[in-house]
């Protein structure tokens, strides 16, 4: 609130801290992204629980792969990885100088990000209209849990890279670097978003 | 040599753009292959294993080049490793329910 507030720069935007060794916006990401793991984690713990400790599953008979959709859920991987791919591009074109490719890249990242949320919504909607849902049983409990927090992860990543691409990108003219850190920092949450939809996918539709 | 990535001027910046596209045709085929290996519908615990090991590699693959975790500073290193631990206790912490009743 402090009228000198714009003159109190943060420090080690860009360069360093000497304790850590490096940018601090970089740092706190992983702090982040290391709660993240335990959030996830704890959740992936009570699947496992509940899943060992239950006489059939799916509840209902058959196997996973035959209740939840394996094609859609296989293209939504391949979107992901595709945008992860996207992603380290428009980080990349920053530090190559090149702000009409991150334009480009992050443009195609936040896209097949929409992409993957319109086939999750047609994949619940599908559940929906046979009567599935998260009170139906644990086995769509766990699996409208798990995918419903990996998809707002989805929405917070488009609004960061929305923000990035539009009037974030205003930094770029100021600070190249700084920009270029926030990209990369953005770049690893999206990458970890990816991450934990390598192991989702697998554990929950094909097993 | 995600080290040199990092740090290394935009011309030679350009040659390891395609460690980034073998990473991705990499990890496309390996979704391929754990996708085709759920249709073969092995024993529960082969199968289990199988698609843990894939999903490992390419989470492996993702850490390693996309995040340049190949390279990192050791703090890093050192948060991811307190992070594995206190994710394998979590993990492993519902089975401690199996002692549950035990009197010593």
């Amino acid at each position: 609130m402090s009228a000198h507030a714009a003159d109190a720069a943060i420090p080690h935007t860009v360069e360093p801290h000497p304790v850590t060794g490096l940018p601090n916006g970089k740092f706190g990401i992983w702090l982040f992204l290391a709660s993240e793991v335990m959030l996830f984690g704890a959740l992936f713990s009570s699947y496992v629980l509940i899943r060992t400790q239950a006489p059939h599953w799916p509840p209902e008979g058959g196997l996973s792969s035959e209740i939840l959709n394996v094609p859609l859920a296989t293209v939504n991987t391949a979107v992901l990885i595709t945008s992860s791919i996207t992603m380290v591009l428009a980080w990349a074109s920053c530090k190559m100088g090149r702000i009409d490719r991150f334009r480009l890249w992050m443009g195609g990242t936040i896209a097949l990000a929409f992409v993957f949320l319109v086939i999750k919504y047609f994949e619940y909607t599908d559940k929906f209209h046979h009567g599935h849902f998260p009170s139906t049983n644990n086995f769509y409990a766990i699996y409208f849990t798990l995918t419903g927090l990996h998809g707002l992860h989805v929405v917070g990543g488009i609004i960061v890279n929305t923000f990035l691409l539009t009037i974030g990108t205003r930094l770029w003219k100021v600070d190249r670097d700084h920009f270029t850190n926030r990209v990369e920092n953005a770049g690893l949450y999206w990458h970890f978003v990816d991450l934990v939809w390598i192991f989702l996918f697998p554990s929950l539709y094909l097993l | 040599m995600a080290e040199t990535a990092e740090h290394s001027s935009p011309e030679q910046f350009k040659k390891h753009l395609g460690q980034y596209y073998v990473v991705f045709v990499a990890l496309l085929c390996l979704t391929a292959v754990t996708v085709a290996v759920s249709y073969l519908h092995l024993k529960r615990p082969l199968a289990i294993a199988i698609a843990l090991v894939i999903a490992t590699v390419k989470a492996g693959l993702v850490a390693g080049v996309f995040m340049h975790l190949i390279s990192e500073r050791k703090v890093i290193y050192a948060v991811l490793i307190l992070t594995a631990a206190f994710f394998l206790l979590v993990l492993l912490l519902p089975s401690l329910t199996i002692f549950e009743g035990v009197v010593v």
